[in-house]
């Protein structure tokens, strides 16, 4: 037996890889090619050395910072353009890599010339949207005058003796500058100008307010809508011209003005004087708008020559950060004139590690060779599993609950198979299956277009799924013909039905029942099972203790490992006081159960099992009578009991009073040699904690025994109980697809109308598709995790690690996007 | 319904206060703290920045960086948290979380008036004013010429029109009589919140009240320090204290006649909770008063998180974040300035 088990090929995926940890000592000068080569292979994990420094004070944070302002100019960069709409026509060039200096002159360069540009086509911006907007102050005002002023000096002749005079005003002697036209002491005078739409209702209340109501307002919306700088929006904004008389109404109304960012713009009473003051201006505008065309050309075309380079330059400096944090993780050792680094790598990538080590020195020309070596580690190692496209799935559904102790059996290389197998357990039915696998095939085929893609998390998370889908979905094809469900229909796929009805009408086959005429249905269960009035009762047997022997089976399994993974780590303590005790109690009880529903099965005995398993515990001794399955049975239950029994205590005293003897023995007379530790010891590393000495502290042993036994007795009741889940699931799928098919489809079929049909058919597809295929297949994936990561894993899985990260540059995502 | 608040707060309140009690683990720890007074730099500032929160918002700043910029861009970290849990929340908290901004509105509407007095730009001053505290037409306040303007142009449309009830007069704006209106109505706006608290009842009542009546008291002290040696009278004064706290009201007579600051640590030090406070300062000295009272306020807001289901965490949250601005204002300013010597005069830890 040992010697089989020691000559079993060895697994991949069974134990993490074998990790060592080793100390680089690099030269400083070949130190940034060397952290970017391995970097490049991405197959070692440093160790922070200056985890108790902040983050400026540690050497190279200045390369740091300037990889932070180099990111941030490209950050600019991008913004810039995606403002101007480029992004989506820029493929991006691959050139050889330019030096880090090289790329920061060229970075800020650009920068400096795209501000410029900014602010330039800014101001330009600024001209173009003040003529524009005198603009329509002039068309709109100038109307409003033309229209009111009649009205108004009317109103004026009538309200006041006030003389309204209306021809006389300064000439604007540049456009742009505010200027209002003075007039009589008395006269009625007027202020134009534009505001924000949203702005306008508060100003002209504002207004009242301030004049205590002698004023009027008159507001046109303006025709077109004007970019608003700050947030390189449109907006619509209003036109107004308010009158009014008096000096201090005009300080007032003017001050106003400013804190509402209302632009005041003159206009001329005079009609020919404001054409000749519109012509101006649109020959302006029209000047303008070329050059900002001009402007915008220019600068779309500076963008376009950056957009080329932007993604690469961005992975350059991520790159280049990276390496440069790394690098802040070594020490300087004692001359200044190496950097000490440490970290985990796998052993079997030592040589890659060493090789690009070399390379690097050889690269940058040093003098010195690195130094490679491996030392000890106190702390455990972390854990590493190469997996490929189709396991890492499951890894993950494993690693999600807990990343494996270094070195510990992987349950994942049994869920490859169990977690589709239990899932397909619970959602048997051919025809849903054929669905599911479409969809895994559709993922599969698209695979190399989608892993580039940036999707949803959903679609991310059936992304990643996807082989477990394809699993998950085959199984269920298998156990849909098993159970011989499609869309819960039963079809005679393989052969003829065994069963018949008693006589040529069939009446009484939901009465009477069928009889047997040939030979079992060779695969799966008898379609004529379905309808019959024993249906439910037939297979809640066969489902329920189909479950147990489920259950049973992998829960031995997960003990099994658990012996593994005790020989792995040598601790016959483990194999001999817990592996063999839980083995004995599980299957005394459990394996006895599963093995009477077999012999059941097979001799086909009418059985009670519940009443042999019950009064097994109750009266061990009593005559089973008719329960009797096999000869010798009442002694063998007395027996399996007996050891039941005796394994509770065997599991639970032996193993920690052993540890303790064991503990003392160690320590006995070494009650002085503890004081020389990491002083007078060379080859200690002081910052490796070799001199941890756990207490032993026996109670606490004891109790976590105690813990752990008592979590076994009950777990081993509840677990099995637990598996029953398969059968409520799979009875539950299986009575719901009915529903839909016979209450719904049916129903509906039933009609001989086309509207009601059509719509029996959507409401069933419907319920197939978001009930059936995707709630159901949600609610079975979840017990099957379930399963896997309690009733499986808590007989062997300790789940403690860490996980392996290495330096990788493949691994740095576009985090700060 | 006091005593059962707890049963129905998680209706309306309960996400907020997982939002606000989160924000609150953000704060800055000693650790911190100790990080950033060890920088040389305003970079190095960024950089520790840069893993805290606030790293987003400081993440696209130009390299040769300002105190201000700093400070804005914390701010704005503080505003758009409270954007977001106004927007979240359902009466009572909206007016509650909006009560808690009021106090900056009077200084904004202080800080405008006063450098609309001394002839400043409008819009360097609108620069200038907490960004809690603007409202709509914040930049006409510049048009007012005495506080009856001021009230009937801008004010009546603000929530803090009530409060103007005091202090309508038709006398011309001076420092004098502007320094008065914020206080009155400072306390206007604390009784009215004090009044707001009790009325919600329950465990915001009874917080709320606390740390209200702790910064009525304080402003009492510091009205009264500030307008030793000048012109107000003992009655105007007494005036400008709030109707609650614990010094009311017979705190306040003996506050209102004090004319050196012995004679108010005297007033002071027969409230035990504020004996510990003068207690720290030598005879004679105000200058760490500010400091004492910050540290005491800051003590009371942490005490606040200890309670649930209650408004007070929000009040206490905006209190801190503005304290830890203050304090990272401070620490730049004295990077920036090389006086690195003085960074723990002002510093007021939370944690």
């Amino acid at each position: 037996m040992e010697k089989f088990i020691d000559n079993l090929s060895p697994m991949d995926l069974m134990r993490s890889e074998k990790m060592s940890l080793v100390q680089l000592i690099i030269p400083v000068e070949s130190a940034h090619r060397a952290v970017s080569y391995l970097g490049e292979l991405g197959l070692l994990q440093f160790r922070d050395l200056n985890a108790e420094k902040s983050p400026f004070q540690r050497t190279f944070v200045n390369q740091v910072k300037r990889c932070g302002e180099m990111s941030r100019k490209l950050r600019f960069f991008k913004d810039q353009i995606i403002k101007a709409g480029l992004l989506s026509s820029i493929h991006p060039v691959v050139e050889p890599d330019v030096e880090l200096e090289e790329l920061e002159m060229q970075l800020a360069e650009h920068e400096h010339e795209l501000i410029e540009m900014n602010s330039n086509s800014e101001k330009l911006r600024q001209t173009y949207n003040e003529l524009l907007e005198f603009k329509m102050v002039l068309i709109k005002a100038g109307s409003f005058l033309v229209s009111n002023n009649n009205q108004a000096v009317a109103e004026e002749w009538e309200l006041s003796e006030n003389v309204y005079s209306s021809d006389r005003y300064v000439e604007a002697s540049s456009l742009l500058e505010q200027q209002m036209r003075t007039a009589d002491q008395s006269g009625l005078r007027f202020i134009s100008g534009i505001i924000f739409q949203s702005k306008a209702l508060r100003f002209e209340r504002m207004l009242f307010r301030a004049t205590r109501g002698n004023m009027l307002f008159n507001q046109a919306p303006a025709g077109e809508e004007i970019m608003d700088p700050l947030s390189a929006e449109m907006v619509k904004k209003t036109v107004f011209v308010v009158f009014f008389s008096g000096e201090q109404a005009r300080t007032k109304i003017l001050k106003i003005c400013e804190a509402f960012g209302a632009n005041c713009y003159p206009v001329p009473d005079d009609f020919s004087k404001q054409r000749q003051i519109t012509r101006e201006i649109l020959s302006r505008l029209s000047e303008l708008e070329t050059t900002l065309d001009a402007g915008i050309r220019h600068q779309n075309k500076a963008l376009t020559s950056i957009g080329y380079h932007l993604t690469q330059w961005m992975s350059m400096v991520r790159r280049e950060k990276a390496v440069y944090d790394t690098l802040n993780m070594l020490n300087f050792d004692v001359t200044k004139k190496c950097l000490v680094g440490e970290g985990w790598c796998p052993v079997f990538a030592k040589a890659k590690v060493q090789e690009a080590l070399q390379r690097a020195t050889f690269d940058s020309n040093s003098q010195v060779g690195s130094i490679f070596h491996v030392m000890d580690a106190v702390e455990s190692p972390p854990t590493y599993f190469r997996t490929n496209h189709f396991t890492n799935a499951y890894q993950e559904i494993v690693d999600a609950y807990g990343i494996a102790r270094y070195q510990e059996a992987n349950p994942a290389v049994y869920t490859v198979v169990t977690f589709p197998f239990l899932f397909a357990v619970m959602f048997g039915d051919w025809g849903h299956g054929i669905c599911l696998l479409l969809g895994a095939l559709v993922l599969i085929a698209r695979e190399s277009r989608l892993s580039t893609q940036k999707l949803g998390s959903f679609m991310e998370m059936l992304f990643g799924g996807r082989y477990v889908l394809l699993l998950m979905s085959l199984f269920s094809i298998y156990c849909g013909l098993i159970y011989n469900e499609f869309f819960s229909v039963p079809f005679h796929i393989f052969g003829g039905s065994a069963y018949k009805c008693r006589d040529a009408t069939c009446s009484d086959a939901h009465s009477a029942g069928l009889i047997k005429f040939r030979d079992p249905y060779p695969f799966g269960v008898d379609p004529s099972w379905r309808g019959s009035r024993s249906e439910l009762p037939f297979l809640n047997s066969l489902k329920m203790k189909m479950s147990i022997l489920l259950g049973v089976a992998q829960m031995n399994l997960g003990i099994i490992l658990s012996y593994f993974n005790a020989r792995f780590f040598r601790s016959s303590l483990d194999i001999r006081y817990q592996f063999v005790p839980q083995m004995i109690f599980l299957n005394s009880l459990f394996g006895y159960l599963s093995l009477l529903i077999i012999i059941k099965w097979c001799i086909g005995s009418q059985a009670d099992l519940y009443h042999v398993m019950i009064y097994m515990f109750l009266s061990p001794t009593d005559d089973l009578g008719e329960n009797e399955l096999f000869w010798g049975q009442r002694p063998l239950q007395i027996v399996l009991l007996l050891l039941a029994l005796v394994a509770v205590p065997w599991m639970l005293f032996p193993k920690p009073f052993i540890l303790k003897k064991l503990h003392s023995e160690r320590f006995q007379g070494r009650n002085y040699g503890m004081l020389v530790s990491s002083e007078f010891d060379p080859d200690v590393e002081p910052d490796s904690a070799r001199e941890h000495h756990e207490e032993f502290n026996f109670s606490e042993v004891f109790v976590h025994q105690m813990i752990h036994s008592i979590e076994f007795v009950l777990g081993a009741v509840s677990n099995t109980a637990s598996y029953l889940r398969l059968w409520a699931l799979s009875l539950a799928h299986s009575e719901l697809s009915t529903v839909f098919y016979e209450k719904v489809l049916l129903l509906a079929w039933g009609y001989d109308n086309v509207v009601i049909r059509l719509t029996g058919l959507a409401v069933f597809a419907f319920a197939t598709a978001f009930i059936l295929l995707m709630m159901e297949t949600l609610s079975a994936f979840l017990h099957a995790l379930r399963l896997h990561w309690v009733e499986f894993q808590n007989k062997f899985y300790h789940g403690d690690g860490y996980k392996f990260k290495p330096f990788s540059f493949a691994l740095i995502t576009e985090d700060d996007d | 319904m006091y005593g059962f608040e707890a049963m129905t707060f998680n209706i309306h309140g309960g996400y907020l206060e997982a939002i606000v009690r989160g924000h609150r683990a953000g704060l800055f720890t000693a650790a911190d703290y100790n990080n950033l007074c060890q920088c040389e730099t305003l970079d190095d500032i960024k950089m520790h920045l840069s893993a805290t929160e606030y790293g987003p918002y400081l993440q696209n700043e130009p390299s040769p960086l300002h105190t201000t910029t700093i400070v804005e861009k914390c701010t704005l970290k503080l505003v758009d948290e409270y954007k977001h849990m106004l927007c979240q929340a359902t009466e009572p908290l909206s007016t509650f979380l909006e009560y808690i901004t009021y106090g900056h509105m009077i200084d904004n509407v202080v800080l405008i008036v006063t450098g609309t007095l001394h002839e400043r730009d409008v819009q360097e001053l609108l620069e200038k004013c907490h960004p809690l505290g603007m409202f709509d037409s914040i930049a006409t306040l510049a048009v007012a010429q005495n506080m009856r303007e001021l009230y009937r142009l801008v004010l009546v449309d603000t929530p803090l029109a009530p409060y103007f009830s005091e202090c309508i007069t038709s006398e011309d704006l001076d420092d004098m009589n502007i320094e008065i209106m914020r206080n009155t109505l400072y306390k206007a706006y604390l009784e009215d919140f004090y009044k707001f608290c009790q009325k919600l009842g329950g465990a915001t009542a009874e917080i709320m009240s606390d740390l209200l009546a702790f910064e009525a008291d304080r402003r009492a002290v510091n009205i009264t320090i500030n307008s030793i040696g000048t012109e107000l009278t003992r009655d105007d004064r007494r005036k400008l204290y709030s109707n609650f706290g614990l010094l009311y009201p017979y705190g306040h007579e003996e506050l209102a006649v004090c004319e050196d600051i012995d004679q108010v640590r005297g007033a002071m030090e027969k409230y035990p909770p504020y004996q510990s406070i003068f207690s720290k300062l030598s005879y004679g000295e105000s200058q760490m008063l500010d400091k004492a009272f910050y540290e005491e306020e800051v003590k009371r807001l942490c005490l606040a998180f200890e309670q649930q289901f209650h408004y007070g965490v929000f009040f206490a949250y905006m209190r801190l974040r503005e304290q830890e601005i203050r304090n990272l204002m401070w620490i730049s300013e004295c990077v920036a300035q090389n006086q690195k010597s003085r960074v723990h005069d002002s510093v007021v830890f939370i944690f």
